[in-house]
């Protein structure tokens, strides 16, 4: 579904994405690992489109991509709940929502707004509030939300559990592990990495803006060094 | 109390000149961020752009639309050549950058037309309507349902229609936006146009009354700056509510105290409201989880 290769970005003159190769299939939930700063949020705004890439390919759905823009990627069906809560917060939740269908204008909205409130209950007793005014755990609810209001077939989830709670954490994977269901394709990034790769089939391991080792998350967890470096088991 | 009407009549009328000018502020602001001074050029261009061409003899409505047709093109090429280029730079940076887009136009509209005073005539003649003794001419009342319309268009616009939102959630998170599928530029172009069209409506309709020249858009920018912050800088009803207010009180001074003092107590009450409410009358306070 999603095919990178040789990818690499820079920050004015300093390259931070070292030639970057990684494939997710449809169906599949794909998580990268990484300490801070190796270059993993990074990856997910260039394919998202929102950080320009400065060489290799970028193939969506056997499409080359690689220099459309951000917006017309969403488009596609290729959606990125982004790093830190990125909300509209002088809008409603029901606006932020509403906005995660932009591209659309039909009855499904609805019905998908009502998924949304199944998945994340707390967001429809806060529907008509403030964005602004929810707490962290909810922002980041209500960021994975609107992603998928945007009906992707790939979901590109930037540390979905960044600052929440241990519960919190659990809850919002338990959606991810359920996008399985809903047919949505996920290639999550995150520095929890036991939790990540915990409910993925594949993951990565990223290190200084380069993947240094790859396989089924079972093996990954499985594996001394990752687990010395990353798990810290 | 007929002294007291007329003064309302005449506060309201330049209130609702101002209002518009506000209007446009807020259209750019919400959109961007930023505060565009060339605003009051966008008026004079509206009102300098209608003279000439009901001049050539082209029928006026006809020089009305073409004139707002050409600001919405102004606005448009400010945003795409000098907004649009510093892309990334600070809003400060992109503030002075329009202040100098202000000073452009003005030289430009001194060298393409001249430095004269003009009018063109009123929609609906200029008999002035007697009511409870005072007198309000028939331009006035096309003046402030111009603002009372604008600012019933964009206050629909903006709570709404998914491209209103899309707007104010450009304004708010770009990156986001851009990830929701919005295209950020063409939201910033459209706002640039809407803003420019609604500056220019408000030198077509104030034109007949208050006379326009190349340099008129420096005083009404800053008073319809003034009247954008003492509303809440963002509502399109604090924009019409603070152009207004601003209008009243230069008016009511002028009639009661001395005009030559009109402009230092309409800043100083503006001032004063500020102090007490830094958000304007009808401002949000930006609510924000950190």
């Amino acid at each position: 579904m999603l095919q990178v290769e040789n990818l690499s970005s820079c920050y004015g003159r300093i390259e931070v994405l070292h030639g970057v190769d990684l494939e997710v299939h449809s169906g599949e939930i794909v998580s990268v690992v990484g300490a801070n700063g190796a270059g993993k949020t990074t990856l997910l705004k260039c394919l998202s489109g929102v950080q320009p890439a400065s060489g290799g390919k970028v193939h969506f759905r056997g499409e080359d991509i690689s220099t459309r823009p951000a917006h017309r990627r969403t488009s596609l069906g290729l959606a990125q709940a982004p790093e830190g809560r990125q909300i509209f917060t002088n809008l409603t939740v029901e606006e932020n929502l509403r906005l995660g269908a932009y591209l659309f204008n039909d009855d499904r909205i609805d019905k998908d707004m009502e998924d949304a409130f199944r998945l994340f209950p707390i967001l429809k007793e806060r529907r008509n509030l403030s964005a602004g005014g929810l707490s962290g755990g909810q922002q980041q609810m209500l960021a994975v939300a609107r992603a998928l209001m945007s009906r992707p077939s790939c979901l590109l989830l930037d540390e979905p559990s960044m600052g929440l709670a241990p519960k919190l954490v659990e809850q919002i994977l338990d959606v991810v592990k359920n996008l399985r269901s809903l047919e949505v394709t996920v290639l999550m990034v995150e520095q929890n990495a036991l939790a990540a790769l915990g409910i993925s089939d594949r993951g990565y391991v990223m290190e200084t803006g380069r993947i240094v080792m790859s396989g089924p998350a079972e093996e990954l967890i499985a594996d001394e060094g990752v687990r010395e470096a990353y798990l810290g088991i | 109390m007929s002294e007291f009407l007329q003064f309302l009549f005449s506060g309201i009328t330049v209130g609702s000149v101002y209002a518009l000018v506000a209007l446009g502020f807020i259209l750019i602001f919400n959109a961007s961020g930023v505060v565009n001074f060339a605003q009051g050029e966008f008026v004079m261009l509206g009102g300098m752009i209608t003279y000439f061409t009901y001049s050539a003899g082209v029928p006026l409505a006809a020089a009305a639309v073409f004139a707002i047709l050409v600001t919405c093109l102004a606005g448009v090429a400010l945003n795409k050549l000098a907004i649009g280029p510093a892309r990334g730079a600070s809003v400060v940076s992109l503030i002075i950058i329009t202040i100098g887009a202000s000073i452009f136009l003005r030289g430009l509209a001194q060298v393409v037309f001249d430095k004269q005073l003009h009018r063109f005539p009123s929609i609906s003649g200029d008999d002035p309507i007697s009511i409870g003794g005072a007198t309000i001419l028939p331009q006035s009342l096309w003046i402030i349902g111009g603002a009372l319309g604008a600012f019933l268009a964009l206050y629909l616009f903006f709570s709404h229609t998914l491209t209103g939102k899309a707007v104010l959630a450009t304004a708010n998170n770009k990156l986001a936006a851009q990830l929701v599928g919005i295209g950020t530029n063409n939201m910033m172009t459209l706002s640039f146009a809407l803003s420019a069209a609604v500056g220019a409506l408000g030198g077509v309709l104030m034109t007949p009354v208050t006379l326009t020249s190349y340099d008129v858009g420096l005083t009404l920018a800053l008073k319809g700056f003034a009247g954008a912050i003492l509303g809440g800088m963002g509502s399109p009803f604090g924009a019409l509510a603070g152009g207004l207010l601003v209008g009243l009180i230069e008016a009511m001074t002028a009639g009661y105290i001395s005009s030559e003092y009109k402009d230092a107590v309409a800043f100083i009450v503006i001032l004063l409201v500020l102090f007490v409410m830094p958000n304007g009358l009808f401002g949000r306070s930006a609510l924000e989880r950190v």
